[in-house]
Parts: structure tokens; sequence; C-alpha cells
């Protein structure tokens, strides 16, 4: 599959999931057990994602180095309630230094 | 702007009482504001893309059809790590399952039919959501929505060119922290939905596998298989037990 192919239908799913959400009627996601499922579903994938991007190194095989501290720092800006904005600059901030230094 | 209050749409919606000029403005101060810090963050989106690959006509495309920082993330995430077209189209729509489930929300607000529909449709993501929500009169929904959309998507768009472009001339991104930039974002979004215990395990655990899976299958792969983690956890019997 071409890069293009993945971009555009990629595209195309994530604009039929959003419009889909806007076309079927509220009752069909409405059982507990499903709404659970949903509710969770963000906070799984975000978290899933977060530790990859923080830890996978060479072959996904996890590795520290200064993404974590990064993760750290950002974690500690939002606990003091820091703009979204302050949080992603102050951790992209930690690694540059502490790559600047020579860290891996 | 699209007009946010018309009138027909609105007759079994709360009625049409225009927004105080006070409260509209508290509304765009809002939606302007969360446009901007939202939109920001799309320079890293522009650089990453690029450094794995993407062309800066693609990265575009990406910010203006799939529109929704998450999916756009795990997309090129899933391309730099060499991982499959599929795998990357897959880990995307999974992530954006959400944004479906906020447009069961966002159209009780809108009634649009039509290309507003479809316009609405395409906004609908985290923050105009989020936005919309938290207005407590019908007008100030419908205004935060489509304002914060906005707002976002054009904010959003010029971030990812500057980023692509500079991104390009900056050479390696690791340099300027934005791998690291990427893990903060993820972190912010993820950060608001961790109030409950159940929450906070479903996330520590979905990590855990992500981490455990990563080494033994193609990029993109562990995100899918650490969403198993919400599937089980939302259909298992509630258990009535002091949740921690």
């Amino acid at each position: 599959m071409s890069l293009w192919t993945a971009v555009l239908l990629a595209s195309a799913a994530a604009f039929a999931t959003k419009y889909a959400g806007h076309v079927v009627p509220g009752h069909w996601l409405e059982g507990p057990r499903i709404s659970r499922v949903m509710a969770l579903m963000p906070i799984a994938l975000l978290a899933a994602l977060d530790a990859v991007q923080t830890v996978a190194g060479p072959g996904g095989r996890p590795v520290v180095d200064s993404r974590l501290a990064a993760l750290v720092v950002a974690a500690v800006a939002l606990r003091v309630r820091a703009p979204y904005i302050v949080v992603v600059i102050a951790g992209a901030a930690t690694a540059a230094g502490l790559r600047a230094l020579g860290l891996p | 702007m699209p007009s946010q209050a018309r009138g027909a749409a609105d007759s079994d919606r709360g009625g049409p009482e225009p927004l105080s000029p006070g409260r509209r403005a508290e509304v765009l101060r809002q939606s302007l504001s969360v446009g901007i810090a939202t939109g920001a963050y799309g320079i890293s989106f522009g650089a990453l893309s690029v450094a794995a690959g993407l062309s800066v006509l693609q990265t575009q495309a990406l910010s203006a059809l799939m529109f929704t920082g998450g999916s756009q993330f795990a997309f090129v995430g899933v391309v730099a790590a060499g991982g499959a077209g599929s795998a990357a189209i897959a880990t995307a729509t999974l992530l954006g399952i959400r944004n479906g489930l906020y447009g069961l929300q966002v159209t009780t607000w809108l009634g649009a039919r039509g290309l507003r529909r479809a316009a609405a449709a395409q906004l609908t993501i985290d923050e105009s959501t989020a936005v919309g929500m938290v207005q407590p009169e019908p007008a100030g929904r419908r205004l935060g929505f489509w304002t914060t959309g906005l707002a976002v998507f054009v904010f959003w768009n010029a971030a990812t060119l500057l980023g692509a472009i500079v991104g390009n001339a900056l050479g390696d991104p690791k340099q300027w922290g934005l791998d690291a930039a990427a893990a903060a974002a993820f972190l912010g979004l993820l950060w608001p939905r961790l109030r409950s215990g159940e929450a906070a395990g479903v996330a520590a655990t979905a990590a855990l596998v992500a981490v455990l899976v990563a080494p033994h299958a193609p990029a993109g792969i562990p995100v899918i298989v650490a969403s198993l983690v919400a599937v089980v956890v939302g259909l298992a019997p509630r258990r009535k037990r002091v949740a921690t």
C-alpha cells in the first residue's frame, strides 16, 4: 500500500467515524456496558500510545532515555494545572536540554 | 464562522434565545485560547510527520482531512517505526472512535443537516466537544462548538505547515525534544480522564500491555492489543467492591 493510499484511507475512516456519530440513532450506544467500553477506550488507547511513545526504542524494546524524564516533567506541569501548551513545551524543553547535555 | 443560531433548527432544542454580549465574548475567548493552544502543537505534528517520511503535502492532508490530533500522531508514529500502512490506518481509526461518540452528543446541540452536518462532523474533536459541553445554554454550546472547532482547524493546519517546513530545516526532531513533546501532548489529553480509580487502572494496565507487546509485534499493534483492556474492563460484570 502506498503512503498516499494509507493517508487517504485513514482520513476517510476518520471522517466516517465522526459522521457516524452525527447520524447514528443515539439509543444504539446507550447500553451501560457499551458506553463503559466507549468511555474507557480513549483512556486505554492514549495510555498505550504514550507508553510506546515514551519508552519504546529500536525494535520496540523498552529503553530509558530523556523521553521518560520529559514525561515526568509534563506530569508535574499537569499536576500544578499548567496550560496544555506549557505542558507540551516543558516536555520538549526537558528532552532537548538533556540531549544537549549528551544524554540519550 | 457558520452562524451558530439558525432559527429553524432551534425550535425543539431549547429555544433560539441569543447570547448576551458578555456571554458571547466569554465563549469566544475560551474557544480562541483553546484553538491557539491546541493548534500550536501542530508544529510538532508537522515536524514529526516529515521526519517520519511523509511529504509536506501528505502531512498537510492528514491535518486537513483526518483532523484529529491523536490519530494523526499515531499514524505517523506507526509509519516512523516502519509499520505497515494497514497498521497505521487501524491504529489511527481505533483512536478516532471517541470522535464518533462525541458526535452523538454534538448532533443534539446543532440539529444540522446536509453540508453543515458534514462540516460539523469534520470539526467533531476533543476540544470543540469539550468547550461546547461546558456551556450552560444551547446557543452557548453551538457557538462554543463551532468557534472552537474552526479555531483549532485553522491554527492546527497553519502550525502543521510551519512544522513540516521548518522541521525539514531543523534536522533531527529529537534534538529539539519533539518526540518528548508528543509524549507530553498525549499525557495532557489523558490526564483529565484519569479522575476515577478504574480509569487510572485501565491506563496503567494498557500502558504496561503496550510496552510488553511492543518488542514482539509490528508497530501499531501494541496499542490495538492494549485497547482490549478497555473492552475487557468495560464488559466485565460490575463487582461491588471498594473502588480504589
